[in-house]
Protein backbone atom coordinates (compact mmCIF):
# COMPACT_ATOMS: atom_id res chain seq x y z
CA UNK A 1 0.00 0.00 0.00
CA UNK A 2 2.93 2.50 0.59
CA UNK A 3 3.70 1.94 -2.72
CA UNK A 4 0.56 3.65 -4.05
CA UNK A 5 1.36 7.00 -2.10
CA UNK A 6 2.14 8.45 -5.42
CA UNK A 7 -0.78 8.16 -7.05
CA UNK A 8 -1.86 10.64 -4.20
CA UNK A 9 0.21 13.09 -5.74
CA UNK A 10 -1.45 16.40 -6.86
CA UNK A 11 -0.29 16.27 -10.34
CA UNK A 12 -1.97 14.47 -13.40
CA UNK A 13 -0.78 10.93 -12.97
CA UNK A 14 -1.52 11.15 -9.16
CA UNK A 15 -5.59 11.96 -8.15
CA UNK A 16 -4.59 14.31 -5.45
CA UNK A 17 -5.96 16.85 -6.93
CA UNK A 18 -9.27 16.07 -7.81
CA UNK A 19 -9.70 14.70 -4.40
CA UNK A 20 -9.01 18.00 -3.31
CA UNK A 21 -11.99 19.53 -5.29
CA UNK A 22 -13.75 16.24 -4.13
CA UNK A 23 -13.09 17.87 -0.65
CA UNK A 24 -13.98 22.03 -1.96
CA UNK A 25 -17.05 20.31 -3.36
CA UNK A 26 -18.08 18.39 -0.22
CA UNK A 27 -17.40 21.84 1.93
CA UNK A 28 -19.40 24.09 -0.57
CA UNK A 29 -22.07 21.69 0.08
CA UNK A 30 -22.18 21.27 3.65
CA UNK A 31 -21.65 25.83 4.19
CA UNK A 32 -24.39 26.12 2.10
CA UNK A 33 -26.51 23.69 2.92
CA UNK A 34 -25.63 24.73 6.78
CA UNK A 35 -26.63 27.86 6.16
CA UNK A 36 -29.80 27.33 4.10
CA UNK A 37 -30.88 24.77 6.94
CA UNK A 38 -30.04 27.89 9.82
CA UNK A 39 -32.39 30.16 7.85
CA UNK A 40 -35.43 27.72 7.73
CA UNK A 41 -34.17 27.10 11.21
CA UNK A 42 -34.89 30.45 12.72
CA UNK A 43 -38.20 30.55 10.50
CA UNK A 44 -38.93 27.16 11.72
CA UNK A 45 -38.41 27.61 15.40
CA UNK A 46 -40.47 31.28 15.27
CA UNK A 47 -43.48 29.87 13.77
CA UNK A 48 -43.42 26.74 15.80
CA UNK A 49 -43.44 29.23 19.04
CA UNK A 50 -45.34 32.18 17.58
CA UNK A 51 -47.30 31.32 14.77
CA UNK A 52 -51.14 30.52 14.24
CA UNK A 53 -52.21 26.44 14.69
CA UNK A 54 -51.99 26.07 11.25
CA UNK A 55 -48.67 27.21 10.77
CA UNK A 56 -47.41 25.23 13.95
CA UNK A 57 -49.01 21.52 12.63
CA UNK A 58 -47.45 22.37 9.13
CA UNK A 59 -44.10 22.84 10.91
CA UNK A 60 -44.66 19.85 12.65
CA UNK A 61 -45.37 17.49 9.86
CA UNK A 62 -42.48 19.14 8.25
CA UNK A 63 -40.09 18.00 10.88
CA UNK A 64 -41.36 15.07 12.00
CA UNK A 65 -41.43 13.55 8.38
CA UNK A 66 -38.11 15.15 7.84
CA UNK A 67 -36.79 13.24 10.64
CA UNK A 68 -38.09 9.95 10.22
CA UNK A 69 -37.31 9.34 6.20
CA UNK A 70 -33.55 8.36 5.34
CA UNK A 71 -31.34 11.59 4.61
CA UNK A 72 -30.85 8.95 1.63
CA UNK A 73 -34.24 8.67 0.54
CA UNK A 74 -34.67 12.31 0.93
CA UNK A 75 -32.03 13.05 -1.37
CA UNK A 76 -33.10 11.05 -4.08
CA UNK A 77 -36.86 12.46 -3.98
CA UNK A 78 -35.69 16.01 -3.35
CA UNK A 79 -33.13 16.08 -5.61
CA UNK A 80 -35.00 15.23 -8.77
CA UNK A 81 -38.53 16.33 -7.45
CA UNK A 82 -36.72 19.54 -6.95
CA UNK A 83 -35.73 19.96 -10.00
CA UNK A 84 -38.37 18.65 -11.85
CA UNK A 85 -40.40 21.31 -10.25
CA UNK A 86 -38.14 24.23 -10.88
CA UNK A 87 -38.46 22.81 -14.52
CA UNK A 88 -42.56 22.28 -14.67
CA UNK A 89 -42.77 25.84 -13.05
CA UNK A 90 -40.50 27.57 -15.66
CA UNK A 91 -42.46 25.49 -18.26
CA UNK A 92 -45.64 27.24 -16.79
CA UNK A 93 -44.05 30.22 -17.18
CA UNK A 94 -42.81 29.63 -20.77
CA UNK A 95 -39.47 30.06 -20.42
CA UNK A 96 -37.14 27.27 -21.41
CA UNK A 97 -36.11 24.44 -19.18
CA UNK A 98 -32.67 25.10 -17.37
CA UNK A 99 -29.92 22.73 -16.24
CA UNK A 100 -30.21 23.52 -12.63
CA UNK A 101 -26.58 22.67 -10.97
CA UNK A 102 -26.07 19.44 -9.17
CA UNK A 103 -24.44 22.06 -6.42
CA UNK A 104 -27.66 24.33 -6.26
CA UNK A 105 -30.18 21.17 -5.95
CA UNK A 106 -27.66 19.67 -3.35
CA UNK A 107 -27.70 23.01 -1.17
CA UNK A 108 -31.14 23.07 -1.50
CA UNK A 109 -31.43 18.76 -0.29
CA UNK A 110 -28.95 19.54 2.54
CA UNK A 111 -30.74 22.97 3.45
CA UNK A 112 -34.24 21.44 4.17
CA UNK A 113 -32.81 18.32 5.55
CA UNK A 114 -31.01 20.66 8.15
CA UNK A 115 -33.50 22.96 8.55
CA UNK A 116 -35.57 20.48 9.95
CA UNK A 117 -33.00 19.46 12.38
CA UNK A 118 -32.30 23.30 12.88
CA UNK A 119 -35.81 24.04 14.03
CA UNK A 120 -35.72 21.61 16.64
CA UNK A 121 -32.70 23.37 18.51
CA UNK A 122 -33.60 26.74 17.63
CA UNK A 123 -36.73 26.28 19.32
CA UNK A 124 -35.50 24.58 22.36
CA UNK A 125 -32.79 27.23 22.53
CA UNK A 126 -35.60 30.31 22.21
CA UNK A 127 -37.30 28.58 25.49
CA UNK A 128 -34.60 28.35 27.81
CA UNK A 129 -33.84 32.22 27.40
CA UNK A 130 -35.15 33.32 30.49
CA UNK A 131 -38.90 35.37 29.58
CA UNK A 132 -37.51 38.58 31.36
CA UNK A 133 -34.56 39.16 29.40
CA UNK A 134 -37.22 39.63 26.00
CA UNK A 135 -39.77 41.40 27.86
CA UNK A 136 -37.36 43.91 28.91
CA UNK A 137 -36.54 44.33 25.08
CA UNK A 138 -40.33 44.58 24.55
CA UNK A 139 -40.13 47.30 27.60
CA UNK A 140 -37.22 49.38 26.11
CA UNK A 141 -39.66 49.93 22.75
CA UNK A 142 -37.64 47.70 20.58
CA UNK A 143 -39.41 46.17 17.66
CA UNK A 144 -39.66 42.72 16.84
CA UNK A 145 -37.26 42.88 14.61
CA UNK A 146 -35.13 44.10 16.65
CA UNK A 147 -35.65 42.69 19.71
CA UNK A 148 -34.54 39.66 17.59
CA UNK A 149 -31.44 41.11 16.65
CA UNK A 150 -30.17 42.43 19.67
CA UNK A 151 -31.68 40.27 22.33
CA UNK A 152 -33.43 37.02 21.24
CA UNK A 153 -30.77 35.56 18.73
CA UNK A 154 -27.48 36.31 20.59
CA UNK A 155 -29.13 35.37 24.10
CA UNK A 156 -29.87 32.14 22.26
CA UNK A 157 -26.95 31.38 21.22
CA UNK A 158 -25.22 29.62 24.18
CA UNK A 159 -28.02 27.09 24.57
CA UNK A 160 -28.32 26.39 20.64
CA UNK A 161 -24.32 25.97 19.97
CA UNK A 162 -23.58 22.45 21.31
CA UNK A 163 -27.02 21.34 19.10
CA UNK A 164 -25.66 23.26 16.08
CA UNK A 165 -22.58 22.20 16.63
CA UNK A 166 -23.65 18.63 16.24
CA UNK A 167 -25.80 19.82 13.17
CA UNK A 168 -22.66 20.98 11.32
CA UNK A 169 -20.52 18.10 11.48
CA UNK A 170 -24.31 16.11 10.38
CA UNK A 171 -24.00 18.16 7.34
CA UNK A 172 -20.40 17.47 6.56
CA UNK A 173 -21.59 13.67 6.67
CA UNK A 174 -24.51 13.90 4.61
CA UNK A 175 -23.20 15.33 1.62
CA UNK A 176 -21.32 11.97 1.06
CA UNK A 177 -24.64 10.83 0.32
CA UNK A 178 -25.30 13.07 -2.74
CA UNK A 179 -22.53 10.53 -4.11
CA UNK A 180 -25.60 8.19 -4.51
CA UNK A 181 -27.12 10.95 -6.90
CA UNK A 182 -23.90 11.44 -9.00
CA UNK A 183 -22.67 14.67 -7.58
CA UNK A 184 -19.00 14.66 -7.55
CA UNK A 185 -18.08 15.46 -4.43
CA UNK A 186 -15.17 13.86 -2.31
CA UNK A 187 -16.74 10.24 -2.04
CA UNK A 188 -17.58 10.20 -5.21
CA UNK A 189 -14.31 11.38 -6.31
CA UNK A 190 -12.47 8.59 -4.15
CA UNK A 191 -15.02 5.92 -5.96
CA UNK A 192 -13.51 7.12 -9.11
CA UNK A 193 -10.08 7.40 -8.23
CA UNK A 194 -9.90 3.75 -6.34
CA UNK A 195 -11.58 1.92 -9.29
CA UNK A 196 -9.29 3.64 -12.29
CA UNK A 197 -6.15 2.91 -10.22
CA UNK A 198 -7.30 -0.62 -7.97
CA UNK A 199 -6.01 1.08 -4.82
CA UNK A 200 -8.17 1.22 -2.98
CA UNK A 201 -7.22 1.42 0.38
CA UNK A 202 -4.82 4.23 -0.43
CA UNK A 203 -7.94 6.53 -2.10
CA UNK A 204 -10.64 5.48 0.98
CA UNK A 205 -8.30 5.96 4.04
CA UNK A 206 -6.86 9.27 2.83
CA UNK A 207 -10.65 10.11 2.08
CA UNK A 208 -11.40 9.47 5.32
CA UNK A 209 -8.24 11.11 6.64
CA UNK A 210 -9.46 14.51 4.89
CA UNK A 211 -13.14 14.19 6.26
CA UNK A 212 -11.09 13.66 9.61
CA UNK A 213 -9.31 16.97 9.29
CA UNK A 214 -12.82 18.64 8.43
CA UNK A 215 -13.80 17.71 11.75
CA UNK A 216 -11.41 18.29 13.75
CA UNK A 217 -10.57 21.39 12.74
CA UNK A 218 -14.54 22.07 12.71
CA UNK A 219 -13.95 20.86 16.48
CA UNK A 220 -11.36 23.80 17.40
CA UNK A 221 -13.20 26.55 15.76
CA UNK A 222 -16.87 25.19 17.44
CA UNK A 223 -14.63 25.76 20.70
CA UNK A 224 -13.33 28.66 20.02
CA UNK A 225 -17.00 30.62 19.10
CA UNK A 226 -18.68 28.73 22.31
CA UNK A 227 -16.62 30.36 24.55
CA UNK A 228 -16.88 33.58 22.57
CA UNK A 229 -20.90 33.10 23.64
CA UNK A 230 -20.76 31.76 26.85
CA UNK A 231 -18.82 34.89 27.74
CA UNK A 232 -20.55 36.35 30.95
CA UNK A 233 -22.16 32.89 31.21
CA UNK A 234 -21.26 31.10 34.43
CA UNK A 235 -18.70 28.53 34.25
CA UNK A 236 -20.07 25.47 35.90
CA UNK A 237 -21.97 23.57 33.33
CA UNK B 1 -49.06 44.80 27.84
CA UNK B 2 -51.25 43.14 25.00
CA UNK B 3 -49.86 41.89 22.02
CA UNK B 4 -50.71 43.63 19.36
CA UNK B 5 -49.56 46.53 20.62
CA UNK B 6 -45.57 45.76 21.17
CA UNK B 7 -45.37 43.93 18.06
CA UNK B 8 -43.84 40.91 19.37
CA UNK B 9 -46.32 38.19 20.46
CA UNK B 10 -46.04 36.24 23.77
CA UNK B 11 -45.22 32.76 23.81
CA UNK B 12 -48.27 31.02 24.25
CA UNK B 13 -48.45 27.82 25.57
CA UNK B 14 -49.49 24.93 23.38
CA UNK B 15 -53.02 24.01 24.25
CA UNK B 16 -54.67 20.78 25.09
CA UNK B 17 -54.07 18.61 22.27
CA UNK B 18 -56.60 17.72 20.40
CA UNK B 19 -57.46 16.16 17.56
CA UNK B 20 -60.65 17.03 16.80
CA UNK B 21 -60.11 20.92 16.49
CA UNK B 22 -61.71 22.70 13.53
CA UNK B 23 -57.93 23.59 11.60
CA UNK B 24 -57.23 19.95 12.13
CA UNK B 25 -59.98 18.61 10.69
CA UNK B 26 -59.26 20.82 8.00
CA UNK B 27 -55.86 20.11 7.22
CA UNK B 28 -56.57 16.54 7.82
CA UNK B 29 -58.95 16.60 5.13
CA UNK B 30 -56.33 18.35 2.80
CA UNK B 31 -53.82 15.69 3.22
CA UNK B 32 -56.57 12.90 2.58
CA UNK B 33 -57.49 14.50 -0.34
CA UNK B 34 -53.42 14.62 -1.42
CA UNK B 35 -53.16 10.70 -1.13
CA UNK B 36 -56.35 10.26 -2.66
CA UNK B 37 -54.50 12.34 -5.39
CA UNK B 38 -51.49 10.24 -5.45
CA UNK B 39 -53.81 7.16 -5.10
CA UNK B 40 -56.13 7.76 -8.05
CA UNK B 41 -53.06 9.52 -10.42
CA UNK B 42 -50.18 8.59 -10.04
CA UNK B 43 -49.31 4.73 -11.16
CA UNK B 44 -49.64 1.78 -8.57
CA UNK B 45 -49.63 -1.31 -11.02
CA UNK B 46 -46.18 -2.44 -9.76
CA UNK B 47 -47.18 -2.46 -6.43
CA UNK B 48 -49.07 -6.52 -6.28
CA UNK B 49 -45.66 -7.76 -8.54
CA UNK B 50 -43.15 -6.36 -5.87
CA UNK B 51 -45.51 -7.08 -3.00
CA UNK B 52 -43.50 -10.01 -1.50
CA UNK B 53 -40.52 -8.79 -2.32
CA UNK B 54 -40.92 -5.71 -0.98
CA UNK B 55 -42.09 -7.56 2.39
CA UNK B 56 -39.10 -9.31 2.33
CA UNK B 57 -36.64 -6.27 1.81
CA UNK B 58 -38.08 -4.16 5.05
CA UNK B 59 -37.64 -7.88 6.75
CA UNK B 60 -34.22 -7.33 5.60
CA UNK B 61 -33.89 -4.00 6.77
CA UNK B 62 -35.01 -4.86 10.17
CA UNK B 63 -32.83 -8.05 10.99
CA UNK B 64 -30.16 -5.93 9.77
CA UNK B 65 -31.37 -2.92 12.29
CA UNK B 66 -31.84 -5.37 15.08
CA UNK B 67 -28.84 -7.41 14.90
CA UNK B 68 -26.50 -4.27 14.26
CA UNK B 69 -28.35 -2.40 17.18
CA UNK B 70 -27.97 -5.12 19.50
CA UNK B 71 -23.90 -6.41 18.94
CA UNK B 72 -23.13 -2.56 18.45
CA UNK B 73 -24.54 -1.47 21.91
CA UNK B 74 -22.81 -4.50 23.68
CA UNK B 75 -19.51 -3.06 22.42
CA UNK B 76 -20.73 0.26 23.21
CA UNK B 77 -20.65 -0.70 26.52
CA UNK B 78 -17.02 -1.73 27.26
CA UNK B 79 -16.09 1.94 24.94
CA UNK B 80 -17.76 3.95 27.14
CA UNK B 81 -17.04 2.58 30.77
CA UNK B 82 -13.47 2.39 29.73
CA UNK B 83 -13.51 5.97 29.07
CA UNK B 84 -14.89 6.57 32.65
CA UNK B 85 -13.31 4.49 34.93
CA UNK B 86 -10.33 2.75 32.71
CA UNK B 87 -6.80 2.60 32.00
CA UNK B 88 -5.41 5.55 30.54
CA UNK B 89 -4.36 3.62 27.08
CA UNK B 90 -7.58 1.97 27.35
CA UNK B 91 -9.43 5.10 27.40
CA UNK B 92 -7.63 6.63 24.60
CA UNK B 93 -7.76 3.80 22.35
CA UNK B 94 -11.70 4.21 23.11
CA UNK B 95 -11.86 7.93 22.36
CA UNK B 96 -10.05 7.54 19.33
CA UNK B 97 -11.97 4.89 18.17
CA UNK B 98 -15.03 6.90 18.54
CA UNK B 99 -13.62 10.63 16.87
CA UNK B 100 -12.62 8.35 14.14
CA UNK B 101 -16.18 6.95 13.26
CA UNK B 102 -18.10 9.58 14.19
CA UNK B 103 -15.92 12.11 12.66
CA UNK B 104 -16.50 9.83 8.76
CA UNK B 105 -19.26 9.57 6.77
CA UNK B 106 -20.94 6.28 7.26
CA UNK B 107 -20.60 5.64 3.41
CA UNK B 108 -17.18 6.18 2.75
CA UNK B 109 -16.68 3.36 5.66
CA UNK B 110 -18.88 0.99 4.16
CA UNK B 111 -16.89 1.61 1.22
CA UNK B 112 -13.47 1.60 2.66
CA UNK B 113 -14.74 -2.15 3.82
CA UNK B 114 -16.40 -3.28 0.99
CA UNK B 115 -13.91 -2.15 -1.67
CA UNK B 116 -10.88 -1.51 -0.13
CA UNK B 117 -10.55 -4.57 2.57
CA UNK B 118 -12.36 -6.99 -0.14
CA UNK B 119 -9.70 -5.74 -2.40
CA UNK B 120 -7.04 -6.76 0.40
CA UNK B 121 -8.41 -10.39 1.41
CA UNK B 122 -8.67 -11.50 -1.97
CA UNK B 123 -4.78 -10.98 -2.36
CA UNK B 124 -4.54 -13.74 0.32
CA UNK B 125 -4.43 -16.96 -1.52
CA UNK B 126 -4.95 -18.62 2.02
CA UNK B 127 -8.00 -16.74 2.32
CA UNK B 128 -9.33 -17.35 -0.89
CA UNK B 129 -9.22 -21.24 -0.11
CA UNK B 130 -10.41 -21.30 3.65
CA UNK B 131 -13.89 -21.98 4.48
CA UNK B 132 -14.25 -18.16 5.58
CA UNK B 133 -14.20 -17.19 1.52
CA UNK B 134 -17.85 -18.06 0.66
CA UNK B 135 -18.88 -15.53 3.50
CA UNK B 136 -16.41 -12.65 2.59
CA UNK B 137 -17.16 -12.90 -0.76
CA UNK B 138 -20.82 -11.69 0.17
CA UNK B 139 -21.73 -8.39 0.35
CA UNK B 140 -23.83 -8.43 3.92
CA UNK B 141 -20.66 -9.02 6.28
CA UNK B 142 -19.44 -5.83 5.19
CA UNK B 143 -22.47 -4.00 5.71
CA UNK B 144 -22.82 -5.73 8.64
CA UNK B 145 -19.71 -4.44 10.07
CA UNK B 146 -19.51 -1.12 9.64
CA UNK B 147 -23.19 -0.32 10.38
CA UNK B 148 -22.31 -2.41 13.80
CA UNK B 149 -18.94 -0.06 14.19
CA UNK B 150 -21.02 2.92 13.37
CA UNK B 151 -23.45 2.32 16.15
CA UNK B 152 -20.86 0.94 18.56
CA UNK B 153 -18.97 4.46 18.50
CA UNK B 154 -22.11 6.94 18.29
CA UNK B 155 -23.87 4.93 21.10
CA UNK B 156 -20.15 4.74 23.39
CA UNK B 157 -20.07 8.47 23.20
CA UNK B 158 -23.90 7.90 24.76
CA UNK B 159 -22.93 5.68 27.31
CA UNK B 160 -19.82 7.38 28.21
CA UNK B 161 -22.40 10.53 28.99
CA UNK B 162 -24.67 7.90 30.63
CA UNK B 163 -22.04 6.23 33.35
CA UNK B 164 -20.50 9.29 34.37
CA UNK B 165 -23.76 11.07 35.09
CA UNK B 166 -24.57 8.33 37.79
CA UNK B 167 -24.14 9.92 40.88
CA UNK B 168 -21.14 8.78 42.93
CA UNK B 169 -23.12 8.53 46.13
CA UNK B 170 -24.99 5.84 44.72
CA UNK B 171 -21.81 4.09 43.77
CA UNK B 172 -20.47 4.48 47.46
CA UNK B 173 -23.55 3.15 48.88
CA UNK B 174 -23.37 -0.12 46.52
CA UNK B 175 -19.47 -0.37 47.63
CA UNK B 176 -19.98 0.18 51.20
CA UNK B 177 -23.01 -2.24 51.58
CA UNK B 178 -20.39 -4.81 50.68
CA UNK B 179 -20.92 -5.43 46.74
CA UNK B 180 -18.06 -6.25 44.98
CA UNK B 181 -16.79 -3.92 41.90
CA UNK B 182 -18.55 -6.45 39.43
CA UNK B 183 -21.72 -6.65 41.14
CA UNK B 184 -22.26 -2.79 42.37
CA UNK B 185 -21.82 -2.62 38.29
CA UNK B 186 -24.45 -4.85 37.57
CA UNK B 187 -26.53 -3.94 40.05
CA UNK B 188 -26.21 -0.73 40.54
CA UNK B 189 -23.89 1.39 37.69
CA UNK B 190 -25.26 -0.33 34.40
CA UNK B 191 -28.96 -0.22 35.10
CA UNK B 192 -29.10 3.32 35.77
CA UNK B 193 -26.87 4.65 33.56
CA UNK B 194 -28.84 2.37 30.93
CA UNK B 195 -32.10 4.25 32.54
CA UNK B 196 -30.29 7.51 31.61
CA UNK B 197 -29.37 6.71 28.16
CA UNK B 198 -32.40 5.24 26.92
CA UNK B 199 -34.06 7.98 25.46
CA UNK B 200 -31.01 9.30 23.69
CA UNK B 201 -30.72 5.17 22.99
CA UNK B 202 -34.16 5.54 21.40
CA UNK B 203 -33.04 8.41 18.90
CA UNK B 204 -29.98 6.88 18.08
CA UNK B 205 -31.62 3.73 17.00
CA UNK B 206 -33.62 5.62 15.08
CA UNK B 207 -30.59 7.26 13.20
CA UNK B 208 -29.43 3.65 13.28
CA UNK B 209 -32.62 2.95 11.17
CA UNK B 210 -32.38 5.57 8.68
CA UNK B 211 -28.63 4.23 7.64
CA UNK B 212 -29.71 0.96 7.19
CA UNK B 213 -30.29 1.90 3.04
CA UNK B 214 -26.75 2.79 2.85
CA UNK B 215 -26.18 -1.11 2.49
CA UNK B 216 -28.18 -1.04 -0.78
CA UNK B 217 -25.02 0.95 -2.13
CA UNK B 218 -22.99 -2.20 -1.89
CA UNK B 219 -25.75 -4.35 -3.09
CA UNK B 220 -27.03 -5.83 0.23
CA UNK B 221 -30.72 -6.65 -0.78
CA UNK B 222 -32.86 -4.67 1.69
CA UNK B 223 -36.63 -2.42 0.99
CA UNK B 224 -33.88 0.22 -0.40
CA UNK B 225 -32.57 -1.84 -3.05
CA UNK B 226 -36.01 -3.15 -3.89
CA UNK B 227 -37.33 0.12 -4.23
CA UNK B 228 -34.01 0.63 -6.22
CA UNK B 229 -34.74 -2.29 -8.75
CA UNK B 230 -38.37 -1.24 -9.22
CA UNK B 231 -37.38 2.37 -10.25
CA UNK B 232 -35.34 0.44 -12.38
CA UNK B 233 -37.72 -1.70 -14.02
CA UNK B 234 -41.27 0.59 -14.48
CA UNK B 235 -39.19 3.77 -15.02
CA UNK B 236 -40.93 6.06 -12.24
CA UNK B 237 -38.99 8.46 -10.45
CA UNK B 238 -42.10 9.16 -7.74
CA UNK B 239 -44.22 6.64 -6.79
CA UNK B 240 -41.45 3.88 -5.73
CA UNK B 241 -39.26 6.56 -3.47
CA UNK B 242 -43.05 7.60 -2.03
CA UNK B 243 -43.66 4.42 -0.52
CA UNK B 244 -40.31 4.19 0.59
CA UNK B 245 -40.91 7.25 2.72
CA UNK B 246 -43.57 6.03 4.09
CA UNK B 247 -42.62 2.63 4.57
CA UNK B 248 -39.85 4.50 6.36
CA UNK B 249 -42.02 6.73 8.50
CA UNK B 250 -44.22 3.60 9.49
CA UNK B 251 -41.18 1.46 10.85
CA UNK B 252 -39.85 4.96 12.64
CA UNK B 253 -43.15 5.45 14.19
CA UNK B 254 -43.19 1.49 15.23
CA UNK B 255 -39.54 2.24 16.91
CA UNK B 256 -40.73 5.40 19.12
CA UNK B 257 -44.06 3.67 20.18
CA UNK B 258 -41.36 0.42 21.45
CA UNK B 259 -39.07 3.13 22.84
CA UNK B 260 -41.52 4.58 24.67
CA UNK B 261 -43.31 1.51 26.26
CA UNK B 262 -39.49 0.55 27.16
CA UNK B 263 -39.13 3.68 29.31
CA UNK B 264 -42.23 3.40 30.67
CA UNK B 265 -41.89 -0.19 32.14
CA UNK B 266 -38.93 1.68 34.06
CA UNK B 267 -40.38 3.01 37.19
CA UNK B 268 -39.26 7.00 37.84
CA UNK B 269 -39.60 8.57 41.12
CA UNK B 270 -40.94 12.08 39.20
CA UNK B 271 -43.19 10.38 36.88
Amino acid sequence: MSGNLHLLSLTPPGWGGVLLAGLFASLQLAVGGYLLGLVIGIGGAFGKLYGGPILRDLLEVYTTVIRAVPELVLILLLYYAGTDLINQLLALVGSPSVDISGLAAGIFVIGVVQGAYATEVLRGAIRAIPSGQVEAARAYGMSAVLALRRVTLPAMLPYAIPGLANLWMIATKDTALLAVVGFSELTLATRQAAGSTKAYMTFYLAAGVLYLMVTLVSNVIIALIERRARRGMPQTV
Amino acid sequence: MSDGLSGLPLYVPPKPRSLLEPHRLLLMAVFAGIILCAILFMRWDWLPTYGPRLLYGVWQTLVMLFWTASIGFLLAVPIGLVQVTGPRPLAWLARIFCTIIRGTPLLLQLWLLYYGLGSVFAQYPELRSSFLWPTLRQAWPYGFTALMISFAAYEGEVMRGAFAGVPRGELEAARAFGMSRWTAFRRIWLPRALHRALPTLAGETVLQLKSTPLVATITVIDVYAVISKVRQDTYLTYEPLLLLALIYLCLTAVLVVVFRYLESRIPTREA
